[in-house]
């Protein structure tokens, strides 16, 4: 079927191009060029007046893996405000802070979004994250393999395994787990949770191990770089949520000795301890690394006001953090010796001084960091706000006058603490459609994703011009997903299921002959049992693994 | 005849994945790290593989459609048991999302005890390879785990080698309630473990006793339900000092009324504990036969574990109100089906309802079912996921043979799709 979308205003930031109106044709899935035969469209859709953009990508947001599922059962009253009733095409499910795996799917469709990646696959757990994420339909996902809190790396490096040892086993996980990239949750400070240490910095010994955090990222990040895995190595920093911390972020990006970084939620990273309440802003500062680092990009874990669960392999801080609990209950584990989990509700208010300065930080590191191919649009779903709330922070981004309108009614002193009203930047669609696909795409290593030129997966949003973005951004006129119309009027009418994406990094198979007696002595999984088998993804008849080519490779 | 090594059970809860199997047609014969609970369900010989309706012997088609039929038009039908793998579970979800059936997992009466207390206030846990390679205190609650789990000690506690103990002979393994029915917990320096016996009802007072001994509190009783509190004291003590301590408890033993607060001021010791300054975790133990899969599935499909209703176009959950036995037995319920697919001794509850029964080959019944038709077993006939009794490893299950059963997951959906 040839499909022609006609005359839309198209903001394709891959492309370079900003704004222009220009046709687009879609066959067989894929975007193509005009076809000089001659012959006849199937079908065409008038966009004059409208906007086109690839369909968004959201690079971090917590849709699988096991922590998602205890947030969903710690929370029954949050599911009871929230019911989502099945209709002819699609599932029934609930919503709001942690939604179901079926409604997390629609919903993101519903806004426009063609893919999500969840950040944080233990890989003793990665099944669970697949079979989630393979219950979440329409959007294409992938996920980020946690590594750092292992003990089998732990112990690589207290025994002084050479890189290539390790690059081998980094590259057998992340294979046996099938992910995209590597991610690192408060390096080693999951694992020192387990001997007892309830803090880590940055250059803090493990109480066991001879190994502290930075060079951990350092060891796992040249893992990255030289495995030639595009996706650069996917920090949550240590000293989460702690005043102060952000010298540790200084730190961590100028000892990463010039490496790709990736620092998630760095809204959650950037606290000075400043004022009379020992908590200031450290966004000028930590924007200002970013912009003088070219080998750091970050997404930023906005905060939004209202009820949320906080989900986070990082049980060290969750569990410093359990008293904030709101309603409170919280979960904290220990998993494997791969990992650990820790979940605890949040309920982010305006009129709290601390959440009103968070969300102020947030929104100033995303208007001081210049680059918008750098920096990514996440609330760290459900960290900092359910992603449901995306559209309102595009409107937060592009829109001073409703920025400050939102200012003037938070916290009186976090006012007095934050230069937000003084900053005049309002993003542009342009870069709205860099940071939310073009951006994303490139930083996760896709492949014929995220932009709109031939040859490219036909994953494209329509919006109606309007400006008030929050309602521009809600609700798209047509999504189309692998060239099919998904989403109409900003409601799902079809049902498809998108791809797996992953890498393969080559690795020397005798890796095993190390990890399988470790297996055998230690852990309570054989080897073989351990690795996800191609058909664990596919069997079902929906799901389809895509694998991505590595740095250097055609 | 073949012999297929690392077989995972799904049997055992433990996720045991050292099983050798022979197999030979389709006769298996466990030939290495077998126990009384995985052996013989594996080792159970095909019996019906015929599906029948009324009793009388019928093709899948035609089964699936007279079970259609049956669901067709109902008010309020209950799907039950619940004993399968991942797939067979998103398939029976499905069904009830469409048909509006209340899901229940056979066990979650049982698995209540443990939600009620997460969801009232959550709780600090730890997984069996944490246990294994960290433990150095073992408190179990109220529970016979040897009968429960038969290699758990061998297993997980007199592991050869643990990563950060030097001997695993010298953990510490304390009984609080129930006395152990054998002696696996007696270490292999023939070190025996320590029991405080008392009855069942008395473990809510002994468990709030030994939580305001870990508080610090004072307490002028001599003793409680015949332990003295200067046990209670020391247990306390070797908590606090313990490396690694693990309280341990099956919620399924804990049978006496209100045991979700037992299980509550269990979690909280933990967290006191932690508070404290001193790690600790908790251990539920969970279920088998698929419990943990229905409640995980349900949980990542609905949002709620495995009790809810579809009846309203969405799922609603209520650990009390959809409880099918009460729906059946009140009427309520106009329809039954029921899903065993790893236990043919399971039997659907008795009803004069139109009843589906789904089960493993080889299920007999007093009165045949309306409609019955056998299926295939995950980790035997089909391969499969399953997820472990710490709740949060799914294991990988194998196809060992051929059997032409069809799964769960097919039977279910065929009847969707007759809907
Ligand atoms: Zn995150």
């Amino acid at each position: 079927m040839l499909i022609k979308l006609t005359g839309g205003t198209v903001y394709d930031p891959a492309s370079g191009i900003d704004g222009q109106q220009q046709d687009i044709y879609v066959q067989d899935g894929r975007i193509i060029d005009a076809p000089k035969d001659g012959r006849p469209v199937d079908k065409e859709y008038d966009l004059r007046g409208k906007v086109v953009m690839s369909g968004a990508i959201d690079m971090h947001t917590h849709i699988g893996g096991g922590k998602g599922n205890i947030a969903r059962t710690l929370l029954p009253e949050d599911h009871r405000q929230d019911p989502v009733h099945r209709t002819s095409i699609t599932r029934s499910g609930n919503g709001h802070a942690m939604p179901s795996t079926y409604v997390a799917g629609y919903r993101y469709a519903e806004m426009g979004y063609t893919a999500c990646f969840e950040p944080a696959v233990l890989p003793i757990n990665a099944r669970q994250a697949h079979m989630e994420m393979g219950d979440t339909p329409i959007v294409d996902k992938g996920g980020y393999v946690m590594l750092g809190s292992d003990d089998f790396l732990l112990r690589m490096m207290t025994a002084n395994k050479d890189q290539k040892a390790i690059n081998d086993y980094v590259a057998w996980t992340l294979n046996a787990a099938k992910g995209i990239g590597i991610k690192v949750v408060n390096a080693g400070g999951i694992n020192a949770f387990k001997f007892n240490q309830r803090k880590l910095d940055l250059d803090e010994k493990n109480s066991h191990y001879d190994v502290t955090p930075r060079q951990i990222l350092q060891t796992l990040a040249r893992a990255v770089k030289e495995l030639g895995i595009t996706h650069p190595l996917h920090v949550h920093g240590c000293n989460l949520g702690v005043p102060g911390n952000l010298e540790t972020t200084l730190n961590t990006i100028q000892g990463i000795d010039g490496l790709p970084m990736h620092l998630t939620h760095i809204q959650f990273h950037s606290y000075g301890t400043e004022g009379d309440f020992k908590f200031s802003s450290g966004a000028a500062q930590i924007a200002e690394a970013i912009n003088n680092n070219k080998n750091i990009t970050a997404d930023v874990g906005q905060i939004l006001f209202g009820q949320t669960v906080t989900a986070s392999g990082d049980n060290m801080r969750q569990h410093a953090n359990h008293r904030f609990a709101s309603p409170n209950k919280w979960v904290c584990m220990d998993i494997e010796c791969d990992a650990g989990c820790g979940v605890v509700p949040f309920k982010y208010k305006d009129q709290n001084f601390v959440n009103a300065l968070q969300w102020a930080i947030g929104l100033e590191i995303f208007l001081l960091v210049e680059d918008p191919w750098r920096i990514f649009l996440t609330t760290d779903h459900p960290n900092g706000a359910p992603f449901t709330s995306y559209p309102h922070l595009i409107r937060l981004l592009m829109d001073r006058s409703f920025r400050n309108d939102m200012l003037a009614t938070i916290h009186p002193e976090a006012q007095k603490m934050t230069t937000l009203a003084s900053i005049e930047r309002e993003y542009t669609l342009n870069e709205i459609a860099i940071m939310t696909r073009a951006g994303a795409a490139r930083i996760i290593g896709l492949k014929d994703r995220g932009a709109l030129s031939a040859g490219n997966w036909a994953d494209i949003t329509v919006y109606t011009e309007n400006s008030d973005r929050q309602t521009m951004f809600t609700k798209p006129d047509y999504v189309f997903k692998d060239g099919e119309l998904v989403v109409k009027d900003g409601e799902v009418v079809k049902v498809t299921w998108g791809t797996t994406h992953i890498v393969k990094p080559d690795y020397d198979l005798s890796i095993e002959k190390d990890l399988k007696p470790y297996f055998d002595k230690y852990l309570t999984m054989k080897l073989g049992n351990f690795k996800i088998s191609d058909d664990e993804i596919s069997e079902d008849g929906r799901g389809s693994l895509t694998a991505h080519p590595l740095r250097g490779a055609a | 005849m073949t012999e297929i090594t690392e077989v995972p059970s799904p049997f055992c809860g433990m996720g045991t994945d050292d099983l050798s199997i022979q197999v030979d047609g389709t006769t298996l014969k466990v030939t290495a790290n077998g126990c009384s609970v995985n052996t013989p369900a594996f080792e159970q010989a095909i019996a019906d593989t015929v599906p029948r309706i009324a009793g009388q012997a019928a093709s899948l088609e035609a089964a699936t459609t007279k079970a259609a039929e049956l669901l067709r038009n109902t008010h309020q039908p209950v799907i039950g048991g619940c004993a399968t793998d991942v797939n067979g579970m998103r398939a029976l979800l499905a069904l009830a999302d469409k048909s509006g059936a209340v899901v229940d997992n056979l066990n979650f009466n049982i698995a209540r005890r443990n939600l009620l207390a997460l969801q009232d206030s959550g709780w600090m846990n730890t997984t069996l390879a944490e246990l294994k390679n960290r433990c150095d205190l073992l408190l179990i609650v109220g529970t016979d785990l040897e009968a429960f789990a038969p290699r758990f000690f061998e297993k997980y506690l007199w592991n050869e080698e643990a990563m950060f103990l030097d001997n695993t002979a010298n953990r510490e393994i304390i009984y609080l309630g129930k006395a152990p029915s054998g002696n696996a917990s007696t270490s292999p320096t023939g070190q025996k473990a320590r029991v405080l016996p008392c009855a069942d009802a008395d473990l809510p007072d002994v468990a709030a006793a030994l939580s305001a001994l870990v508080k610090g509190h004072l307490l002028n009783a001599q003793s409680v339900a015949g332990i003295a509190i200067s046990e209670l004291q020391l247990i306390a003590d070797k908590l606090k000092a313990a490396q690694y301590g693990v309280i341990l408890w099956g919620a399924a033993a804990l049978a006496f009324d209100q045991a979700e607060l037992t299980v509550q001021t269990l979690c909280n010791i933990v967290k006191d504990l932690n508070q404290a300054g001193t790690r600790c975790s908790g251990f539920p133990l969970g279920g088998k036969e698929g419990d943990q899969t229905a409640n995980q599935v349900c949980g990542w499909t609905t949002g709620y574990p495995a009790r809810v209703n579809f009846a309203r176009g969405y799922p609603e959950y209520d650990p009390y109100l959809y409880d099918s036995q009460t729906l059946l037995s009140n009427g309520e319920a106009d329809a039954l089906l029921w899903v065993q697919a790893f236990n043919s001794s399971a039997l659907p509850p008795k009803t004069h309802l139109p009843t589906i029964v789904i089960a493993r080959s080889g299920m007999k019944f007093e009165k045949d079912p309306d409609v019955f038709i056998p299926v295939g077993t995950p980790g035997i006939d089909h391969a499969g996921h399953a997820y472990r009794l710490d709740n949060v490893v799914a294991i990988r299950l194998k196809k060992l043979r051929d059997s032409g059963l069809p799964s769960t997951a097919e039977v279910l959906s065929a009847i969707e799709q007759a809907l």
